[in-house]
């Protein structure tokens, strides 16, 4: 299924000894997918600098066998405190029960992957690297193929009714070799709602995954602040099935980060569906090295349906954006509205942001369009504000926010939105001083 | 008091003379207007008194109530009293209305070493202002300037006026794109705003703003110098003559 990558006998070793680090955990009802997951891995292989899909971004700290070491640790400012929700806690990827809410949520089953997969029957596994291995095609993902033959925990989530508050997945960082890898499954049956807030900085390396399967007419929000740990590097993916009349909406905000990639593969396979991603990078390469890649596939089988993609990237002292974008509108997929618009702001001559639209469309009656703009702060609209008395450093902040306000439009939720905000004000408030 | 003596300048990038010894007393409390042909570098004073980059002062000073503008950054020009309503007011997307009156003269207090307003106080202030130049509060919560009207953004201009209350304000053409009832609202506005310590500087290639705030004196300007002084009476000798007549008088 997988398309392989080049081969070449480098790859095969270092995918090799890759494979040969891992953990094996499980042995429940995701033993079969962990075993297809690995043969996926070692068909395809870990990708290299060659590869079309890692062009610009250099896998080399995901391919290795071990973290580098000496990642300092930061302690995050929480995020959303004030919000009511349930948190569960993951400490370097371990589950502490201690720091977590009771798992109660009304309309939603909470279980832990590590717990469940005692048993060799579950509902889970109609999807445990099941989206996961149907997103495998056409482009190889081979982190994600590893996260679900060795992931050691995560979450199960099926959601039978209008959740009342949201479900907070909390990383944490408590060793500065962590090698965090959770898999997490959602399932929303019909008419089902849920928020996922995820927050945080799951280890000094993660690889992190989300299934979601969206039955007809649920609705998913899913909000994430990445860790502000500066030394962390992250993998994680993002696999959503889309049916009739179902919503989803996913918004990313990164700060910080020596290697971030966000993969998103959203597959809409029913009518009148929705499927929004977003998100809004902030780095400034004065703290250390920033490197943060969105890559995102938007796939439309259904009709009617409405897709966004909307990437902002706030870049400045040789940080690096990259942003991979498609959308994919199959045979049949009519009345298609597709959007994709990816910008950065370069706060001075040294960022570099990297850009690759993508639209494939084998439909006649459909609406696409993309957007790519790379730009520095606005002067006329700096001195207005600084006539007003608005010093320079304050002035480019507020220009900042104006330039990722349309990534923050994508929160439906005005409080959990300003909690956005007011995290990216803290990060710029931070550069002020 | 705004006293301008002998400002010579360029622009940077041309090298190109704008300003060639321009001179100009504002008092407290008098409405001073500049009228003049397009080019003659009205707009161009009106930028370099408030620091917008892209000029280089080549001679002469600026001074406001003993500060010397040409060494002061915009923010601290603001802070010290100036304040220029722009021809074209800049759209910000994504900042609201709101927050950036509040982010201003929270700033500009704090320069001044002054407390910061409180939130009720500043919402008490910004809706009574609001409501004089019918500015509603829908208005208020949009984006600086994004969509608004012409009429609608230079209201927005004069109720930044109106909270930051300048000593000195400058109004750059604030009648171009406006109707006969926008400029009428307009006008109202500043008329509303003049008062004994403050001074007005109304930048103007018509006469008919005039007519709505009425100056106290009226100073033609021509290829970077100020060629003749009067009353309101030489605004009507322009709209009935033209500049030509002046400008050949002078010369």
């Amino acid at each position: 299924m997988a398309a392989p990558l080049r081969k070449d006998d480098a790859r095969e070793a270092a995918t090799e000894a890759r494979i040969a680090a891992l953990g094996r955990p499980g042995g429940g009802f995701t033993a079969p997918a962990r075993t297809d997951a690995l043969a996926r891995l070692t068909a395809m292989g870990l990708p290299t600098r060659r590869d079309e899909y890692w062009r610009w971004t250099d896998p080399a700290a995901f391919n290795a066998p071990e973290p580098a070491g000496g990642a300092a640790l930061r302690v995050d400012k929480p995020i959303f405190e004030g919000r009511d929700k349930v948190r569960l806690v993951f400490v370097d990827g371990v589950f502490d029960a201690a720091a977590s809410d009771n798992p109660a949520l009304a309309g939603v089953e909470i279980e832990r992957l590590a717990v469940a997969d005692r048993a060799d029957i579950h509902w889970a596994k109609a999807l445990y690297g099941v989206l996961e291995a149907e997103g495998q095609a056409p482009v190889a993902r081979p982190f994600a193929a590893l996260n679900t033959a060795a992931a050691t925990d995560g979450l199960l989530i099926r959601v039978t009714g209008r959740a009342a508050k949201p479900l907070h997945i909390s990383y944490r960082q408590g060793s500065e070799r962590s090698d965090a890898v959770l898999h997490h499954v959602v399932r929303l049956e019909p008419g089902a709602e849920l928020t996922v807030l995820e927050t945080g900085t799951a280890g000094a390396r993660s690889n992190l995954v989300m299934e979601v399967d969206l039955g007809e007419g649920a609705r998913f929000h899913h909000l994430r602040p990445q860790g502000r740990a500066l030394d962390r590097a992250m993998i994680t993916h993002l696999f959503a099935r889309v049916a009739e009349g179902a919503l989803l909406k996913s918004f990313t905000l990164t700060a910080n980060g020596k290697l971030t990639r966000n993969e998103a593969v959203i597959r809409i396979v029913g009518d009148g569906a929705v499927a929004h991603v977003a998100g809004a990078a902030l780095g400034d390469g004065a703290d250390g090295p920033f490197l943060h890649d969105d890559t995102i596939f938007v796939t439309h089988a259904g009709v009617g349906c409405e897709s966004r993609q909307v990437f902002k990237k706030v870049l400045k002292h040789g940080a690096r954006g990259i942003f991979q974008g498609k959308i994919l509108v199959r045979p049949g997929a009519q009345k298609t509205d597709g959007y994709q618009i990816s910008q950065s702001l370069l706060l001075d001559d040294d960022s570099q942001f990297l850009a690759k639209p993508e639209l494939e469309i084998y439909a006649d009656d459909v609406k696409c369009s993309h957007g790519s703009t790379t730009g520095a702060i606005d002067e006329t609209a700096l001195f207005y504000l600084r006539s007003r008395g608005v010093p320079r450093a304050e002035a480019t902040a507020l220009l900042v926010l104006s330039f990722v306000a349309d990534a923050i439009a994508e929160i439906e939720d005005a409080d959990l939105a300003s909690d956005i905000v007011a995290r990216i004000e803290d990060w710029l408030a931070l550069r002020q001083g | 008091m705004l006293e301008i003596r002998n400002l010579q300048v360029r622009l940077e990038d041309e090298g190109k003379e704008i300003l060639k010894g321009v001179d100009l007393t504002v008092e407290p409390g008098r409405v001073h207007a500049i009228m003049g042909p397009n080019g003659s570098g009205k707009s161009t004073l009106s930028y370099v008194l408030s620091g917008r980059d892209g000029y280089e002062v080549t001679g002469g000073t600026a001074v406001l109530d003993g500060h010397d503008l040409l060494e002061m950054e915009p923010e601290e020009r603001a802070a010290a009293g100036l304040f220029l309503a722009f021809q074209y007011p800049v759209e910000i997307p994504g900042v609201g209305n709101m927050t950036f009156l509040r982010t201003a003269l929270n700033a500009q207090r704090k320069a001044r070493g002054e407390a910061e307003i409180s939130a009720g106080d500043f919402l008490k202030l910004v809706r009574e202002k609001a409501r004089a130049l019918k500015i509603d509060a829908e208005m208020l919560k949009r984006p600086v300037n994004v969509g608004f009207s012409g009429g609608e953004k230079k209201r927005n201009e004069i109720l930044q006026m109106a909270v930051l209350e300048p000593s000195m304000c400058i109004l750059d053409e604030t009648d171009s794109g406006l109707d006969v009832d926008a400029m009428r609202l307009v006008a109202d506005g500043v008329n509303a705003l003049r008062s004994e310590g403050r001074g007005f500087l109304v930048i103007t290639h018509y006469q008919r703003l005039l007519d709505h705030i009425r100056p106290d004196v009226v100073h033609i300007m021509a290829d970077g110098r100020i060629v003749k002084t009067g009353g309101p009476e030489l605004a009507l000798e322009v709209e009935q003559n033209g500049y030509a007549d002046i400008l050949a008088e002078v010369r």
